[in-house]
């Protein structure tokens, strides 16, 4: 534990703006040399999450078409949320004419997670505050996903903002191609979708990897067990507020038994004394 | 059909919602970056939201296809198998893991 807190603080204090501008670039040797070559390791980033991304983008271009909708409908969607599944809920729900109120409840509900992703996401390589409010924006569970599996060291702001827009171009060009699919043919081949399980699955095996922390995905599994049994419908929201709230317990425990231990401390050297 | 005026308002509403959802925890954090608690959850959440991730989108697959479940159950086999064995090639993994799911649904 002390030594994770030694890091922390040693990562901040070289991320500290002022730190940063002095010193030289040679001397951060663990990143990629350049721009360029950072640009280029984020579009490879993308990659993976492409796989995932681009056959849920078709998905939604069809259910447009399908539903009647006004094929703009699909990358205007696209690009004002920028969030996968929910959109795909929102297509139906447009298409019925769902009172606004229960289409922004629905919003709340489903995106509601992202709250719990700026814990750990990297913005802080981001200076420019343009770039900033787009990795924001553009911070979706794949490009949180695929930098909580990047040491601290590989990341930077070109990669994660290169990730980023080649995300959205695969999201955006999955929905048009889509639309142009819509009457054409039967469907897109089926299992496609499975790409984001197998996603989620190898960076979870990742992070873990690099960061033993056996006890978190304990609670984990347990946050998400109990969740697909009291509430499958919004099974990731539930589990994700359990999981923080099991955190945030084992976060008091291991306070308290610190406090415990340095008073036992003190109260077995006052008696040696 | 909606109308025009109702779908740039579901449009202005996903976009608010969900930006403001990514941005304000940010703002919200930047005061709290010293405090011991937001430390510990920073580096304890990642691993944990990630396998919640996993678990839900298989189950996602699973409640969409429910005589898939084998399959789905195979081909996650398939991907931690590939990704084990060709050490963290994670393009390679997700291509493995998804064609196996692929050819099991669409073969039987």
């Amino acid at each position: 534990m002390a030594g994770n807190v030694r890091n922390h603080m040693a990562r901040d204090l070289r991320d500290h703006e002022e730190v940063r501008h002095h010193v030289p670039p040679q001397v951060t040797t663990s990143l990629p040399a350049t721009r360029r070559q950072q640009t280029a390791a984020g579009v490879r980033d993308s990659f993976s999450a492409g796989l995932g991304i681009l056959p849920l983008g078709i998905a939604l271009g069809l259910l447009v078409v399908q539903a009647g909708l006004p094929w703009w409908l699909a990358p205007a969607l696209s690009l004002s949320a920028f969030a996968g599944s929910v959109e795909l809920l929102v297509v139906g729900m447009a298409a019925t004419v769902t009172p606004l109120g229960a289409i922004a409840l629905t919003v709340l509900v489903v995106n509601f997670r992202h709250v719990f992703y700026a814990f750990s996401f990297p913005l802080h390589v981001v200076r420019h505050p343009l770039a900033k409010a787009y990795a924001v924006y553009a911070m979706i569970d794949e490009a949180y996903a695929v930098n909580a599996a990047l040491p601290e060291a590989e990341r930077s702001a070109p990669r994660l903002l290169a990730m980023q827009i080649a995300c959205e171009v695969y999201w955006v060009g999955g929905g048009l191609a889509g639309v142009a699919l819509g009457t054409a043919l039967p469907g897109p081949l089926e299992g496609l979708e499975f790409a984001l399980c197998a996603l989620f699955t190898v960076l979870a095996l990742d992070a873990f990897r690099s960061r033993r922390e056996l006890s978190s995905v304990l609670l984990a599994g347990a946050s998400v067990a109990a969740a697909l049994v009291l509430t499958p419908e919004i099974a990731l929201f539930t589990a994700l507020l359990v999981f923080v709230a099991l955190l945030l317990a084992r976060h008091l425990l291991a306070t308290r038994r610190a406090a415990g231990d340095a008073a036992g401390e003190t109260a077995g050297e006052a008696a040696g004394a | 059909m909606p109308s025009t005026p109702y779908l740039l308002a579901v449009l202005g509403i996903v976009f608010g919602i969900t930006f403001a959802l990514r941005a304000v925890p940010f703002a919200a954090l930047r005061t709290l970056r010293t405090s011991a608690t937001v430390r510990r959850l920073s580096t304890w959440m990642p691993v944990g939201i990630l396998a919640i991730l996993a678990v839900t989108t298989l189950h996602g697959t699973i409640a969409a296809e429910p005589r898939a479940t084998l399959h789905a159950l195979l081909a996650v086999a398939a991907t931690v198998g590939a990704h084990l064995a060709f050490s963290r090639r994670t393009i390679l993994s997700v291509s493995i893991g998804t064609t196996v799911y692929v050819v099991l649904v669409n073969a039987f």
